[in-house]
């Protein structure tokens, strides 16, 4: 049944048809305040979810869609797939809200913008809330395709372009990775239910498929959330407008990796792959992003990196909660701490990064620009910005009362608890874990500590101000502080959100665990004086001596290769694939119709009489033939005769006129055998059809007259014979062989009865065959608009440039 | 050298209208005897491919102020729109049906569906040729 869950999930799709209209027909109104309506109400509906999903809940609602092929339209709503819909549509309406004093409604076109917006939106709900691999993928590609749209939105600028095909093409190459990988799962458990898929993992789990599809489905979700090597195409991705960064690379679509690998936990958490894949390459993305960031000079470029490096760590996290799975209970299992911190991280990122790109948006709108060479002194000036950054910033590095601080504790935690954990070979090893971890912390502390007083601390350069800064409007403001107000209400009471969110999220992720009893997760501020403790300590510490001493070693980079190299390699593997396939096509597409004529007709040729003689088809029967009669003598002569004339012929007109010959005698034939249906085609389409060439001739160059200088080809005469060869052999074939009795008694039987029509040809044609006439009509229309577009559509001489 | 061509222009006024009328009669023949929309809608083509040559296609256009771009259009929307009628009575798509009714002054007819679909193919034949050979005639 087509329930109300459905309809909130496609209801973006529908505003997304509605916003150009409303763009178009009410200009007076920015169209954004129309569109903030749908996030705002899908937002409290999700809310009326949570009793739903609270413990081990769950609700299925099934819509078939194509029940004669069992293609069902499955909605789910866990606590995990709740988690992402809630952080969809509500930082969705704050970003919406905040775009509407970003984008001024006179310059910007906010009829693509909002459509765009409003796709992903769709999609990324589809993607968290569908229960079946293929429509998640698809949904996965939507928000792949609406990102590319709106890193592009402002596609007059080169960068832009570049950023945003960038993102389209290692996105799309993991999607299709992610494709195969759930293609490979399908196909050892019978189902693309995820449910289904989940109850069979032990099947899985034995079958060789296992690892690839592993790896796959990693790489499907590693481009995704722009995890090292593939981060590089998140910083390209800045060239958005800002509000687009905000929602679709920090808050949302980067996150649907991460969704991928919390779902698909219960499935491969038995692997020791699994675990030091996500783990290592999420550790590794971390420390990689936050020593990128420092770096980095523009606002939104530390952001992209801090964005890079945070979901590293949220990845590393989940990495390490797969180790829970190897236990029956939650009793005395230290693990699932990690997944506790990775879920409560992520709504923490949400929250934190969300209102840091605002602020970053609101500096770039006030001051006119985002480098923070230039920037500085803004304190006094923007007040409220400068709380805004502080909170966001702090709670980022990790310091207390802010949410960030007891998410990165709880990190801290699960990394060091890990290094106690006696399976997948851990070892010494191990002990890289909290290192790594503990490291990137410290970096991360340095760039958010760069982030604020490089911005609004220092001296006011306003001479190097393109505009003369000011606070923002209230409006542009809302946004970003309802969004540090969650940093401080979650930082105080984190358990709120324990039993609604975090808990639920966490049996969908560990389902088997969740059954033995709760989580018990409790967050709190004071651990003692435990080594998470002294690890922050640490990280503040050493943050801050570095971040004072920064002018002095950030020379040693130099040494060390950095993001330009992952760049280059992309960059020189565009221009590889481009010069390639331009080889390759040029070579056998020559722009000349003949050349392609010998490519059409020999393939044709080497398939036919290979199929004709490999399968022994080939047979010929004398025995249903009838005797030639003279009338058919004649004409077969007459054929013969103006086909050859049309062939050396060196007049235009004679030619035109042989081939009528050639079609009207092909009518006379059609009447002998007693076609009338055929014969009247055949004569009308050979009337128009001479009249046609008549026309085209008109504008031909005189070739007839190159044609007596050129040089005899015997390929083309061996490729000629060969074809009138294979058809005449075909023919003979086709009447000699009898496999199955003619369809055209069926048709003869029926014609009348069934269709009430006693013209046989025209019942098949209309009623019978139906479906092909119509797609033939609609190959025929699409034709003649093909000439049409092709002769009044092209371009002056000059202008294809 | 002066072209005359008052015969030619004479005949095909007159010749034009029989194959018109020749097309429509073939057209909703069809059914039973030799004919129906394809072949009605090139022979209707052919008609007025005759006044193009007799006469020239501005003279043409401005007797008959027909866009055949639309009527390719017109001439899809029959043939999906038959096919998707059949939804509404719980049949496949392009299911077709037909019936015996009395007229006043025809008598006892027989009504199908598939003249509505053929109509498509009628007009959508003869929008697509037109198209072409106006595109290509026109251009200099």
């Amino acid at each position: 049944m087509f329930t109300i869950l459905h309809l909130a999930i496609i209801a973006p799709f529908l505003a997304a048809v509605l916003v150009p209209l409303l763009y178009k027909f009410i200009p007076r109104i920015h169209t954004g305040w129309f569109v903030l309506i749908v996030p705002i109400v899908l937002f409290s509906y999700f809310l009326t979810y949570l009793p739903d999903v609270s413990g081990t809940g769950s609700v299925i609602k099934t819509f078939e869609w194509i029940p004669s092929l069992g293609i069902n339209y499955v909605a789910y709503v866990d606590g995990l797939g709740l988690l992402f819909a809630l952080l969809i549509t509500g930082i969705g309406a704050l970003v919406v809200l905040y775009s509407i004093y970003y984008l001024n409604k006179h310059k910007e076109q906010l009829n693509n913008f909002y459509t765009y917006l409003m796709l992903f939106m769709g999609a990324m709900l589809g993607l968290t809330l569908s229960d079946n691999l293929i429509v998640l993928y698809t949904f996965w590609e939507i928000t792949s395709i609406s990102s590319f749209l709106l890193i592009s939105y402002w596609y007059t600028k080169e960068k832009s372009r570049y950023g945003a095909l960038k993102s389209l093409l290692i996105t799309f190459i993991g999607g299709f990775a992610l494709l195969v990988g759930f293609v490979l799962i399908a196909s050892v458990t019978g189902t693309y239910s995820i449910r289904g898929i989940l109850d069979a993992s032990d099947q899985l789990a034995a079958s060789p498929l296992f690892l690839p599809a592993m790896l796959l489905i990693l790489l499907g979700a590693f481009t995704k959330s722009a995890q090292f090597p593939f981060h590089i195409w998140l910083p390209d991705a800045m060239e958005a407008p800002t509000p687009v960064s905000a929602y679709l690379h920090s808050a949302t679509m980067v996150k649907a990796g991460i969704y991928l690998v919390a779902r698909l936990t219960p499935l491969f958490a038995v692997s020791a792959y699994w675990f030091w894949l996500v783990t290592g390459f999420g550790l590794l993305t971390l420390i990689w992003g936050s020593l990128s960031a420092i770096r980095q000079t523009d606002l939104k470029g530390i952001l992209a990196y801090s964005t890079v490096s945070q979901l590293g760590m949220i990845l590393s996290m989940l990495g390490a909660g797969a180790a829970a799975l190897h236990y029956d209970s939650v009793d005395n299992n230290a693990y699932t701490v990690a997944v506790a911190a990775a879920i409560f991280h992520l709504i923490n990122h949400a929250t934190y990064k969300g209102s840091l790109f605002m602020m970053a948006g609101i500096i770039d709108h006030e001051t006119g620009t985002r480098d923070i060479r230039r920037l500085g002194g803004l304190m006094t000036l923007m007040p409220i910005s400068f709380t805004i950054a502080v909170i966001g910033s702090f709670s980022m590095a990790g310091l207390p009362p802010f949410n960030g601080f007891l998410s990165k504790e709880m990190f801290f935690m699960s990394m060091v608890e890990i290094t106690h954990f006696s399976q997948y070979g851990m070892g010494s090893i191990g002990l890289l874990l909290p290192i790594v971890a503990w490291t990137a912390s410290i970096f991360t502390f340095v760039y958010c500590m760069i982030l604020v007083f490089r911005t609004f601390t220092g001296k006011l350069q306003e001479e190097k101000l393109p505009a003369k800064p000011h606070e923002a409007p209230f409006g542009m403001l809302l946004a970003p502080l309802i969004l540090v107000a969650l940093v401080v209400v979650f930082g105080f009471f984190p358990n709120t959100l324990v039993p609604a969110i975090i808990e639920p999220a966490m049996a969908s992720i560990m389902p088997e665990l969740a059954q033995t009893g709760s989580f018990g997760v409790d967050i709190y501020f004071w651990h003692r004086f435990s080594t998470e403790l002294f690890m922050t300590i640490g990280v503040v510490l050493l943050g801050t001596i570095i971040f004072l001493v920064l002018q002095k070693w950030s020379s040693i980079y130099a040494v060390f290769p950095d993001n330009r190299l992952f760049n280059q390699t992309y960059n020189r593997f565009l221009e590889g694939i481009e010069r390639t396939s331009y080889t390759v096509i040029s070579w056998h597409m020559t722009g000349l119709v003949r050349d392609y004529f010998i490519y059409i007709f020999s393939f044709t040729v080497v398939l036919l009489l290979f199929s004709l003689f490999g399968t022994g088809a080939f047979a010929i029967d004398t025995a249903n033939m009838v005797p030639v009669t003279p009338y058919e003598a004649v004409l077969s002569l007459v054929l013969v005769g103006s086909s050859l004339i049309l062939m050396f012929t060196r007049s235009r007109l004679k030619a035109v006129i042989s081939l009528g010959v050639l079609g009207y005698t092909v009518a006379l034939f059609f009447v002998l055998f007693r076609a009338p249906d055929l014969a009247l085609t055949q004569l009308t389409i050979e009337t128009v059809s001479v009249t046609l060439f008549l026309l085209c001739f008109y504008h031909f160059p005189q070739i007839f007259d190159a044609l007596k200088e050129t040089k005899f080809h015997a390929a083309n005469l061996v490729i000629s014979v060969a074809v009138g060869l294979t058809v005449t052999l075909i023919g003979l074939s086709a009447s000699g062989t009898r496999l199955f009795p003619a369809i055209s008694d069926y048709f003869l039987e029926n014609s009348y009865k069934e269709a009430g029509g006693n013209n046989v040809v025209n019942v098949i044609l209309v009623d019978f065959r139906g479906f092909d006439t119509l797609l033939e009509i609609l190959v025929l229309g699409i034709a003649s608009l093909g000439v049409y577009s092709l002769i009044k559509l092209r371009l002056a001489g000059g202008e294809n440039k | 050298m002066k072209y005359n061509d008052v015969i030619l222009q004479t005949v095909t006024k007159f010749i034009s209208f029989l194959i018109f009328l020749f097309a429509i009669y073939i057209f909703f023949n069809g059914h039973q005897e030799p004919g129906g929309g394809f072949i009605g809608g090139l022979m209707t083509s052919a008609a007025l491919v005759l006044l193009l040559l007799a006469f020239d296609m501005e003279t043409v256009r401005r007797a008959m102020p027909i866009d055949y771009k639309t009527m390719i259009a017109i001439g899809l929307v029959f043939g999906v729109g038959t096919g998707v009628g059949s939804f509404f009575f719980s049949t496949p798509f392009l299911s077709q049906t037909f019936g015996y009714f009395h007229f006043p002054v025809l008598g006892e007819l027989e009504l199908t569906t598939t003249l509505a679909f053929d109509l498509g193919v009628y007009l959508t034949v003869v929008g697509a040729t037109m198209t072409i050979i106006q595109t290509i005639g026109e251009d200099k």
